[in-house]
């Protein structure tokens, strides 16, 4: 059996009276895309933040790499490797890409405190930063500023800096996320193709998107996780159907 | 003897923190309603107090300089707030803090240009001049009692203003929300010209008050106003109980730090040096006391947590 | 060449030229109003890295050029009166060397901004911006209330401290002392902003969440710029005593601190020269209207006033165009 890249052991978050997060169990395997899917308020948001180190559980337990890191604050947990993208794009804005990336790479790296090297006439680090936007297909666009670039391509840059990273593990929060169809069949492949590099722990809205990638699906509604399995056992799963899916069940 | 010096020294305090509530708690409401820092607001203040001294040394009368007080630096607050203030609140702090330095250098300056260098002098009233003697044999000049009873009375107006009032309540939303605001159909730029106007007015009357134990010059504001932002600090900004709280320990602990450190310190070393150590750690209490809150509870002891 | 490089050469030249044709002419007067405006543009350099590059809208940058002030004050008036700063572990009878006041200078605004930077930056807005003033009056009372150090009337330094090799006391030499200060504030500033450590920093200003997700501690970052900053404007501080032969607690005034943040602004924020376009300005300003009326802070208001509230990008902003410098 192989050993989890990410383990979320009965993790419960409330606010006030609204249970946020009840219990929740959730594994992430290497190599796999694990989507966490449910209807909006179902407490993703919520579980997302626990699991970037945003907030703090009010119990249970996050492991990555098989350490506790509950008690680690965000800069912790993205310096041991989790590479998170945002669901409203969070970039910064009067950078350029290439520079977005570069801000990337020198935190994976903790070269921050160097005072008086120019950071881009570093040519090893440039080309490692051209490289991960290459990947995203940004390659044409490194002296772009991010407040510049439409939304699908702030998207891509999301995931280029999570790249830069060199990730045990992607975070990625609706990478999707108003993205046209052709937007999203980009973004498709090309999540397919990151997978190998780490696993991805995706949040989707983008139901073909979650179909055609997921390995497993976990859905999450009133802040418990309902159904947790293969693609083929969640769209057989008839509470799911009835508690996420719906109306749009037909449709699928 | 010691009790007796200990005693005065508290009211000494009280009178001191009540003048800085009225300070900070204009700061503060401007602060919580339209999220905007005014350094000028120790202009308004010195506004406030020359208005008082000029009205009264011309009438005669210590009443009419005081409800001068409040008209001037109610006007001079709404002209203000409609000239300038207002194009400031969708700026970031650092526009609002740069823009009211510089309404401070007009204030002085034009201040300084109409009534000279020299301090003008607001004498108190007969009636309330002298000293009173309390139960316990202390006499105590009535006239800073009066201050304490009127800041106390404003203090429970302001608290009775806004929990009990439709003001109070259009204040409080403002808070909150400034759309819901705009939504109850409250023309929004007239309740922010109030609210400043009557932080405005609350610092005048506070400029006067003051006015007549101190002398009457330009600047005078400015160091009352680094106290209430230490108030608010303390307090928790946007609340007003913070406010008032905040300025009662900054007035208590400044004004007794300032006579017994000295005393304290008279008791281990020799006088000349006790006196010099003394004084020098007692002008930083409040900051001391500030940076312990800013540690323990950044904000501050009233302030809704982030 | 872009359009700023050519004003930021313009104005490095020519306030060099200007005191050295001074000095030729035998104008006195422009050498130490030119030397008055490198030092307080290195005050603004100080500043600027923190409120330009880092966001940081320090209002008690007063506490670092007074503490300046002071370790030159301090130093020279014990080697002046001959009277031991301290005679344990060894006899230390101050110093009239620049350069060792210099080091005591960067060290103790260093300090104080650490200490200081320590206990404001993890609060923001409002709250960064009061506190950092706070803090900075608090040296102001306590240094009016030291009557060992001049109290409220400060001390006088009769003689100018030395600098190996120069003679201090000639105007043009003192000011190449400055502006060589000036230029290296402005040569570390450069270094810094495209630096990682500037690119950290002006991320952290645009989006701290981001730049903690890819691991990178805003505060840490910004806590760094902070001390940089205050040992620029510390540093400035001390010259400004030399200049002056004076120490008063007025250089600790939230004043200052607010004349310091014109300067930037009136330059333009987060451009490099900046700080010494605003200096410039101010200088001539309060040297024509000062002649004009004794109520001149009130038009440095008005023009600050519009500055803020038409003209963002200050002098080299509306001269330059709108873009910030990225290379």
């Amino acid at each position: 059996m192989t050993e989890p890249v990410l383990e979320i052991r009965k993790l419960s978050k409330s606010f006030g009276a609204l249970r946020a997060s009840r219990d929740i169990n959730l594994t992430l395997l290497p190599g796999e895309i694990h989507a966490l899917i449910g209807p909006n308020g179902a407490g993703k948001s919520t579980l997302i933040k626990q699991i970037a180190g945003n907030m703090a559980p009010d119990a249970g337990e996050i492991r990555f790499l098989g350490r506790d890191v509950t008690a680690l604050d965000t800069v912790g947990r993205a310096r041991m490797g989790l590479g998170r993208s945002f669901q409203i794009s969070s970039v910064i804005a009067e950078f350029t890409v290439l520079q977005n990336v570069v801000l990337a790479l020198q935190g994976a790296r903790g070269t921050s405190y160097h005072l008086f090297r120019a950071v881009l006439k570093d040519r090893e680090m440039t080309a490692t930063a051209r490289a991960a936007a290459g990947r995203v297909g940004l390659d044409d666009r490194l002296a772009v500023r991010a407040q510049d670039l439409s939304h699908g391509e702030r998207r891509k840059l999301e995931i280029a800096m999570a790249l830069a990273l060199a990730p045990r593990a992607f975070l990625l929060d609706e990478p999707m996320a108003g993205m046209g169809a052709e937007g999203a069949a980009e973004m498709t492949r090309l999540l397919d193709r990151l997978r190998h590099e780490a696993p991805i722990l995706l949040v989707e809205h983008d139901m073909d998107a979650v179909f055609s990638l997921a390995d497993r699906i976990s859905v999450l509604d009133y802040g418990e996780i309902i159904a947790s399995g293969t693609v083929e056992e969640i769209r057989a799963d008839p509470v799911v159907r009835r508690a996420y899916l719906g109306d749009d069940a037909e449709a699928i | 003897m010691t009790t007796i010096l200990f005693i005065e020294q508290v009211l000494n305090g009280l009178q001191f923190g009540v003048m800085l509530f009225l300070m900070a708690a204009g700061l503060t409401l401007v602060f919580g309603v339209m999220g905007l820092i005014n350094l000028a607001h120790g202009a308004l203040y010195m506004v406030g107090a020359f208005a008082a001294a000029s009205v009264a040394a011309a009438t005669g009368s210590f009443l009419l300089g005081l409800i001068a007080s409040l008209a001037a630096a109610a006007m001079a607050g709404a002209i203000v707030e409609i000239v300038v203030i207002r194009r400031l609140y969708r700026r970031d702090h650092l526009d609002q803090v740069l823009a009211t330095f510089a309404l401070i250098l007009i204030f002085s300056e034009g201040t300084r240009w109409l009534f000279g260098s020299f301090p003008l002098y607001l004498d108190i009233p007969e009636a309330l001049s002298g000293p009173v003697t309390l139960p316990g044999g202390i006499d105590y000049p009535l006239y800073r009692l009066f201050i304490i009873a009127v800041g106390l009375a404003v203090a429970g107006f302001l608290f009775w203003l806004i929990a009990r009032t439709r003001l109070g309540i259009r204040i409080r939303a403002g808070e909150a929300d400034r759309e819901m605001i705009a939504a109850l159909g409250v023309d929004i730029s007239k309740l922010y010209t109030l609210v400043f106007a009557l932080g405005a007015a609350l610092a005048g009357m506070a400029g006067a008050l003051v006015g007549a134990i101190q002398s009457v010059e330009v600047g005078m504001g400015e160091p009352v106003l680094i106290l209430a932002f230490v108030t608010i600090i303390i307090g928790g900004i946007g609340s007003i109980k913070g406010a008032f709280v905040g300025a009662l320990l900054v007035g208590l602990i400044d004004t007794l730090g300032r006579t017994l450190l000295p005393i304290a310190f008279g008791t281990v070393m020799e006088a000349s040096a006790a006196t010099t150590v003394g004084s020098a750690l007692a002008s930083m209490l409040i900051y001391i006391l500030m940076a312990g809150v800013l540690i323990a509870r950044p904000q501050g002891l009233f302030g809704a947590a982030a | 060449m872009r359009r700023e490089t050519i004003i930021n050469a313009g104005l490095a030249a020519g306030l060099l030229a200007i005191p050295l044709w001074a000095h030729v002419t035998g104008e006195i007067f422009t050498i130490t109003l030119a030397t008055r405006v490198a030092i307080l543009a290195l005050a603004a350099v100080g500043l600027n890295l923190a409120l330009g590059l880092g966001g940081l809208v320090s209002f008690g940058h007063a506490a670092y050029f007074g503490l300046g002030g002071y370790a030159m004050g301090i130093l020279a008036f014990h080697a002046q009166t001959y009277d031991p700063i301290f005679t344990w572990p060894f006899v230390f009878e101050g110093t009239k060397q620049m350069l060792v006041i210099w080091a005591v200078a960067l060290v103790a605004s260093g300090l104080a901004a650490a200490l200081i930077g320590m206990l404001t930056l993890h609060t923001s807005g409002a709250y960064f911006i009061m506190a950092t003033l706070a803090f900075g009056q608090m040296f102001y009372y306590l240094f009016v209330s030291w009557p060992k150090y001049g109290g409220e009337d400060g001390m006088a330094i009769y003689v100018r401290n030395d600098f190996p090799g120069l003679n201090t006391l000639d105007p043009i030499q003192l000011f190449v002392i400055c502006y060589a200060l000036l230029m290296a504030g402005l040569f570390v500033s450069w270094r810094i902003a495209r630096s990682p450590f500037g690119l950290a920093l002006q991320a952290a200003r645009q989006n701290a969440e981001r730049v903690e997700t890819v691991g990178i501690r805003p505060f840490r970052i910004r806590l760094a710029a902070f001390v940089i900053s205050g040992m620029i404007t510390g540093l400035a501080g001390a010259l400004m005593a030399d200049l002056n032969r004076f120490v008063g607690p007025t250089m600790f005034s939230w004043h200052t601190s607010g004349e310091i943040m014109v300067l930037v602004i009136l330059g333009g924020v987060a451009r490099l020269y900046g700080p010494v376009a605003g200096a410039a300005l101010f200088v001539l300003l309060e040297h024509w209207l000062g002649g004009v009326s004794d109520y001149w802070l009130a038009f440095v208001g008005a023009l600050l006033l519009l500055v803020v509230l038409f003209a963002r990008g200050g002098l080299i902003g509306s001269l330059a165009g709108r873009e910030v410098a990225h290379d």
